[in-house]
């Protein structure tokens, strides 16, 4: 009896312990540099919608869940939210060796791009075709980081705040900046700050 | 970039450049682009170390480039160096605007996410992430919204409407390669399908 416990015991351990091995995650500084690299290179209009789905959609190295958790702070903390998401990332798997590499890998080829961009620009920047062409690539870049968010919001089913909160806040939240034009940091110190007290009092609730 | 701008600038104008960009490092929640009011009253009205023009162009080439929104940081630094000499001076200059920018905000969120790993299970932080989740979401998703309708001039120009909305459905939907959906932007944008009229 006792023994067949203690084997389930194990059995369960073993299991617990091949789930998280199990999840995908950078296996090297190469293959962190190389992943920032490539989804840097892509990042027309903003790397953020290519973080996403080649972090959590393509690598699976984080959930969406934990993608939008890590999000929260990124966001709210000073910098580039999205240099910010990453430095967090590298941080996490490799200590600051990963942050520097990860941050390193975003910055290598944008780098030597704009410059060649800026000097071109300086030829044939005042191109109309030129013009609605970047114009063209702007609506797009909207659509992705848009649709990046929509994504996102699914994320949220799961969040102690329950379905309705988070709905009321995601509403406010969006007529505030987007129709009404409210201050950006305004809308994270009260919608956020009501967030935060509304999800410590459940947390407190269900502990 | 029709006038120009010669300058001499000292080694403490060089420190001042860094200073300034690091001592609004840390005031930059959500990024730099919402401190361009505060760096173009520094850069081009106070100091007079940029023209109004390079500001502008170094804002739209970091858009139109690939990478990190941040980097027209790095551009406006390169012009300031142009103006005060040449390509040495502008490599120079771009490298101190970027440290300035990046090293506080980046040294401060390693400290950070360090700190949450560790206290990863205290109700405060459980708290922060999972309250501030969809402010920051909507946050996300009105930045598209913005984006889509800046730069636009009403009605007319419901094409660029259309056409991030389209985008915006594409990508919520299908796994389409999104090099492709910029690809298409431009096409269309230098076409001139985009004008309407």
């Amino acid at each position: 009896m006792k023994t067949m416990a203690a084997n389930s015991l194990l059995i369960c351990f073993i299991v617990a312990h091949m789930t998280t091995s199990l999840k995908p995650r950078p296996n090297s500084l190469g293959e962190l540099f190389n992943t920032f690299s490539m989804l840097a290179i892509q990042g027309f209009g903003g790397v953020l919608a290519f973080i996403e789905r080649e972090l959590v959609e393509k690598k699976k190295w984080m959930t969406r869940e934990e993608f939008v958790e890590e999000w929260a702070i990124a966001r709210t903390m000073p910098g580039p939210p999205a240099l910010n998401l990453c430095i967090m990332v590298g941080a996490k798997h490799f200590g600051w060796r990963g942050a520097l590499v990860s941050l390193a890998g975003m910055f290598m080829y944008p780098t030597i791009l704009i410059l060649t961009l800026a000097i071109a620009y300086a030829h044939f920047g005042n191109q109309p075709q030129i013009v609605d062409a970047l114009r063209g690539m702007g609506a797009v870049a909207a659509g992705m980081i848009g649709a990046t968010g929509l994504k996102l919001l699914s994320a949220l089913k799961t969040n102690p705040l329950g379905v309705k909160v988070c709905a009321i806040l995601v509403i406010l939240s969006f007529v505030g900046i987007a129709i009404l034009q409210w201050r950006l940091l305004y809308v994270l110190i009260v919608l956020g700050g009501i967030g935060y007290v509304l999800a410590f009092l459940k947390l407190k609730e269900q502990a | 970039m029709n006038e120009t701008l010669t300058l001499a600038m000292l080694w403490t104008d060089w420190f001042n450049l860094f200073k300034h960009f690091a001592s609004i490092s840390v005031a930059s929640v959500g990024g730099p682009l919402v401190l361009l009011p505060e760096i173009h009253h520094f850069l081009v009205d106070k100091q007079n170390w940029l023209t109004d023009a390079q500001f502008s162009a170094s804002i739209v080439i970091a858009q139109a480039s690939p990478g990190p929104n941040v980097m027209f940081v790095a551009l406006m630094g390169w012009n300031i160096g142009l103006n005060a000499g040449g390509f040495g001076w502008a490599a120079f200059s771009a490298l101190i605007c970027m440290a300035g920018i990046l090293l506080p905000s980046s040294v401060l969120i390693f400290f950070t996410a360090r700190w949450v790993q560790k206290n990863q299970d205290l109700r405060a932080v459980r708290a922060f992430k999972l309250g501030l989740s969809p402010v920051v979401i909507s946050m996300m998703v009105a930045a598209g919204w913005l984006l889509a309708t800046a730069n636009t001039e009403g009605v007319r120009d419901w094409p660029l409407w259309l056409l991030a909305a389209v985008t915006a459905a594409i990508v919520y939907r299908t796994k389409l390669h999104m090099l492709l959906l910029l690809a298409i932007g431009a096409v269309l944008g230098a076409s001139g399908l985009l004008v309407g009229d």
